[in-house]
């Protein structure tokens, strides 16, 4: 008997999706996005509710698909973010030709993607939901089709996507061939009892976790992130560095340490090492950007390494670390992504970090809000990214990872100065070329309800952390 | 039991100001920039006020801390745990005197963006208590690193020439240290469950939960690494003058003032009483870096030839008596320690104040620039005079207690270090002395000097409160030694029964082995 009420939300949004493809199709020829981009919105909040009231812990289709706390605060994020990626791109889409009612459309399949990665408890089931997720993503990418920039990326994106998917596929096989199944919980009772996992096994482990790695983008796979940031249309690149993210990192979890859980000794080095590599190289890459696109990358990809610190722990500890830095990031990046946005000269977006130069006087609001996602995301107290950073080191350290630890620190020393840069050059430097006003309602208003969300989350970090703290103990039966 | 959350209200005051400010104060115009000075004026006296409330309330000859406020917060141990003992008082107190001052420093210094300007003062004031109250370790912390944003914005906005460099230096450089400590944080709270830090004191005398010695010299060296860079002690103190020279004038005051006390702070209510066992045996390596800094960073000072770096070397000598002070685990030591971070607090502000004076007027910190300013200014003669005394110090101002103090207690614990430590004394008089005889006696000579005004009644008014309270320090030090006796009585009470424990641990611990062989 398959329970279907289980999956309403992606159900929701599969049947949105299509009538929004219909109300776009029969609209006249030429017409604004507007209203399929609200729909749209309306429809990922309309999900949020279905998701928020489900409850309980349940699994259907014959074990491919898992409703749980993890799952369901994941998705809170995913659907978030993309409604935020939706509304950022308002101004942009109509400035830049992209107006095309396609646009909300492809995010809103994307994050049905998203939404069956997250919910994934089978091998085939996370290989469906990442290719869904992807397909748009690679569209998305080489939206702005008559740019060769973008369709560099776009192209780029998808060649490596494929390569990605088939090692995915790859390691899939090796893991189906040594355990005899491909649902999570089937893997992890076939490993019940063995010390050891056989040499098979682990070289299906490492393809497995290289495909993932390449998702969330972490060293040593992390080559496409800033060629694609770069290349794509910015608000396609703040969509990709928040809901994709959050769902191929939650997804990433939930795939290490559902079937592989009892045999961490076997695959924490390799993530270890990711996590380590992406850290420094986060750190140290982006000193020398110059556009803030390319910066965001390597930020991305520094910041993944943070989180896969929690993912090393491999603890229920580790996991809430890693909830509440996705949350953080989520927050942060939307921000930053709506101070990227309102970088414009007149009707030309600009993105070098040079041309915030003097923003503090042209534009307080926005230099304030800007400052405080950067002292955020280099991990000042009491900004909330330091809570994020707190509690995967925290996961860290009682599971005994002290260099892993100290790496990490130390490392976001050096990161801590390309986000000061940012600062320096808003507040320090006089302004040149000023940037356009106004900035726009709808940035104006994303950046003033991050901005708040982050500097004022010392106060009460508790209902986010026990919240993150119930779904990571889904994972941990 | 609801009690008023007085050193909370003292604590948020200046942010409740910073926020007035913020929001109601609009434009950029003349008008509104004298509303943002009299709101920062009035916020940071009435904080000022509101603290002389704590002080009449505290009640002296008790180490316990008073005034306690404690809230969920995070949750499972870490809590917002505010309260006061003996040795946050004076330093608070310390805090809320200067902040009045700097503010009044600033009032003509500082023409543009005056309102952000405020608004990051008054926002380090708060920071600035809120470490010194602060009972929780991750609340201290939170405190202790926060004070990086706005110090960063005052220096890399208001400052100098090369404010650009000296404020990523300062931020770079104490962040690096404070990361090593959160870590070292994150174990002790996984290792106790809880981040308070009485509980955390009374564990190390306490046989069952007593962080084992090897663990302990781990933990001492990552706090170490922290406090160190804030203090600053030698060779990390080069982020010192760099930020020293470049800060706006009342920056200065402040990070002398102030910030470099948290440094101290950070020894004597982290690293002596959490960890005694590797305090004790890191003693050697801190005396032996303070006595490098004692003679060195004064031969340093001796060279310079910008007032502030002098001013700034100087500094360091000073907290080089801080340290040893700290680690003689005797009460004068350790009493004297905190008394020269109150006197070093006051006289190198005025110090710093004094060169602002002269800066205002003439623009350079060159001290080969100046020379017989006595003919035109004696009564900022006067004050230059009373600081530099002070400074070397000279029996009846607030240098000569502390200093006295630590050497005794150096003595009691180390002749070698007390006598080295005298040749800093010294040489802090020939420094002192040479930057008052080359600024303010010779003759004048330089046109420019001739038409230098003296203090104005706005900077009397600055200067007069800080020779008040030098003076007051020197002749009745009692007033503030006996708010902090008990706690330091304590302190070192507390020490020795931790060292005791540990004595008393070793030979039972080599008995089970030799049983265990039988």
């Amino acid at each position: 008997m398959h329970d279907f009420a289980i999956a309403l939300p992606e159900i929701f949004l599969a049947v949105a999706a299509m009538a929004l493809l219909m109300i776009g199709v029969f609209q006249k020829p030429g017409s604004d996005m507007g209203l399929v981009s609200w729909l749209g919105v309306l429809s990922l909040a309309v999900a949020l509710v279905l998701v928020v009231t489900g409850e309980g812990d349940s699994v259907s289709f014959a074990g491919l698909f898992v409703v749980d706390s993890f799952a369901r605060f994941a998705k809170v994020l995913i659907l978030i973010g993309s409604a935020a990626a939706i509304v950022l791109s308002q101004g942009f889409v109509r400035r830049e030709g992209m107006n095309r009612f396609e646009y909300p459309v492809l995010i809103l399949i994307a994050t049905l993607g998203m939404l069956m990665m997250v919910s994934a408890n089978d091998l085939i089931s996370l290989y469906m939901g990442i290719e869904l997720q992807s397909l748009p993503l690679y569209v998305l990418a080489a939206f702005k089709r008559d740019s060769t920039r973008t369709t560099e990326a776009g192209l780029k994106y998808f060649v490596l996507g494929a390569l990605s998917s088939g090692m995915l596929l790859y390691g899939c096989s090796m893991i189906y061939g040594f355990t005899g199944s491909t649902t999570f919980g089937d893997i992890a009772n076939v490993m019940q009892g063995q010390d050891k996992a056989g040499i098979g096994l682990v070289i299906g482990i490492v393809f497995l976790s290289a495909g993932l790695a390449f998702k969330v983008s972490a060293v040593p796979f992390h080559m496409w992130t800033p060629d694609v940031y770069e290349g794509a249309p910015s608000p396609v690149t703040a969509f990709f560095a928040t809901a994709p993210k959050v769902a191929a990192l939650a997804m990433f979890l939930r795939a290490m340490l559902e079937p592989f859980g009892g045999m961490e000794a076997d695959w924490r080095q390799i993530i270890w090492l990711i996590s380590v590599l992406s850290m420094l190289l986060g750190a140290f890459a982006a000193i020398g950007q110059h556009n803030i696109k390319r910066l965001m990358a390597y930020s991305s990809i520094g910041h993944v390494g943070y989180a896969l610190v929690g993912l090393t722990a491999a603890t229920s500890e580790g996991v809430r670390g890693v909830l509440v830095y996705l949350t953080i990031y989520l927050v942060m990046n939307i921000g930053t992504f709506a101070c990227i946005l309102a970088m414009r000269r007149g009707d030309r977006m600009v993105e070098s970090i040079d041309d915030l130069r003097g923003l503090a006087k042209t534009h307080k609001g926005m230099a304030m809000a800007l400052a405080i996602f950067m002292f955020s995301l280099a991990g000042v107290p009491p900004l909330a990214g330091f809570f994020g950073k707190f509690y995967v080191f925290m996961a860290a350290i009682n599971a005994g990872l002290y260099y892993l630890a100290v790496i990490g620190v130390l490392a976001s020393v050096v990161g801590a100065f390309y986000y000061l840069r940012i600062i320096k050059i808003m507040y320090f430097d006089e302004p040149t070329e000023p940037l356009s006003k106004p900035i726009g309602v709808e940035l104006g208003a994303l950046m003033a309800i991050t901005a708040f969300l982050t500097a004022a989350f010392f106060v009460v970090p508790g209902i986010l952390v026990d919240g993150a703290a119930v779904a990571a103990g889904s994972l941990f039966p | 039991m609801f009690a008023f959350p007085l050193l909370s209200i003292v604590t948020f005051a200046p942010l409740v100001g910073a926020l007035i400010i913020l929001l109601f104060v609009r434009g950029d115009d003349a008008d509104a920039q004298k509303n943002v000075r009299w709101g920062a004026l009035f916020a940071a006296t009435g904080t000022f006020l509101l603290s002389l409330i704590i002080w009449g309330r505290f009640e002296y000859g008790t180490a316990d801390l008073q005034m306690v406020e404690e809230v969920d917060w995070i949750g499972t141990g870490i809590n917002y745990r505010m309260g006061i003992d003996g040795i946050s008082l004076p330093l608070v107190l310390l805090t809320t005197f200067l902040m009045p001052l700097c503010i009044l420093a600033s009032w003509e210094a500082i023409k543009v963006r005056v309102k952000e300007y405020m608004i990051a003062f008054l926002l380090m004031e708060t920071l600035m208590i809120g470490v010194f109250c602060a009972q929780d370790l991750l609340l201290f912390y939170l405190f202790f690193e926060a004070g990086l944003i706005p110090m960063f914005l005052i220096i890399g906005i208001w400052g100098g020439g090369r404010r650009i460099y000296a404020s990523f230096k300062f931020f770079l450089y104490t962040l690096l240290g404070s990361v090593l400590m959160l870590l070292a944080i994150l174990w002790i709270y996984f290792d106790a469950g809880t981040t308070s830090i009485p509980a955390l004191t009374a564990q190390a005398i306490d046989p069952d939960k007593a962080i084992p010695a090897n663990i302990q010299g781990w933990l001492w060296l990552a706090f170490f690494a922290s406090f160190a860079v804030k203090m600053p002690m030698w060779p990390v103190h080069t982020w010192l003058p760099d930020a020293h020279v470049e800060a706006p004038t009342a920056g200065s005051v402040i990070l002398a003032g102030v910030l470099l006390k948290m440094g101290g702070y950070g020894f004597i209510r982290f690293s002596l009483p959490m960890f005694p066992i590797a305090s004790m045996d890191f003693a050697p390596l801190v005396f032996g870096l303070s006595v490098i800094a004692v003679i060195y960073t004064s031969l340093v000072a001796l060279v310079q030839e910008d007032m502030k770096k002098l001013i700034a070397y100087s500094s360091v000598a000073h907290m080089g008596f801080v340290t040893i002070g700290l680690f003689t685990f005797n009460v004068q030591g350790i009493e004297g320690a905190m008394f020269v971070m109150l006197a070093h607090g006051l006289i190198s502000g005025a110090l710093f104040l004094c060169v602002g004076v002269v800066y205002d007027r003439l623009h350079t910190r060159e001290i080969a620039r100046y020379g017989g300013l006595v003919e035109r200014m004696p009564r900022y003669a006067f004050i230059f005079m009373l600081m530099t005394m002070a400074s070397v110090g000279l029996p009846g101002t607030a240098g000569f207690v502390g200093e006295f103090l630590a050497i005794v207690g150096a003595f009691e614990a180390n002749t070698w270090v007390a006598l080295l430590m005298t040749t800093g004394v010294i040489l802090g008089a020939a420094y002192a002395l040479l930057l008052y005889r080359r600024v303010v006696f010779g003759k004048l000579e330089k046109e420019d000097l001739k038409a230098m005004t003296d203090l104005s009644p706005r900077e009397i008014l600055i200067f007069a409160p800080i020779a008040v309270a030098v003076i007051w320090l020197g002749v009745y030090p009692s007033s503030f030694l006996d708010i902090m006796e008990p706690s330091i009585t304590y302190l070192v009470e507390h020490h020795n029964a931790a060292i005791a424990l540990d004595a008393a641990m070793q030979p039972a611990g080599a008995e089970t082995l030799g049983a265990a062989k039988h």
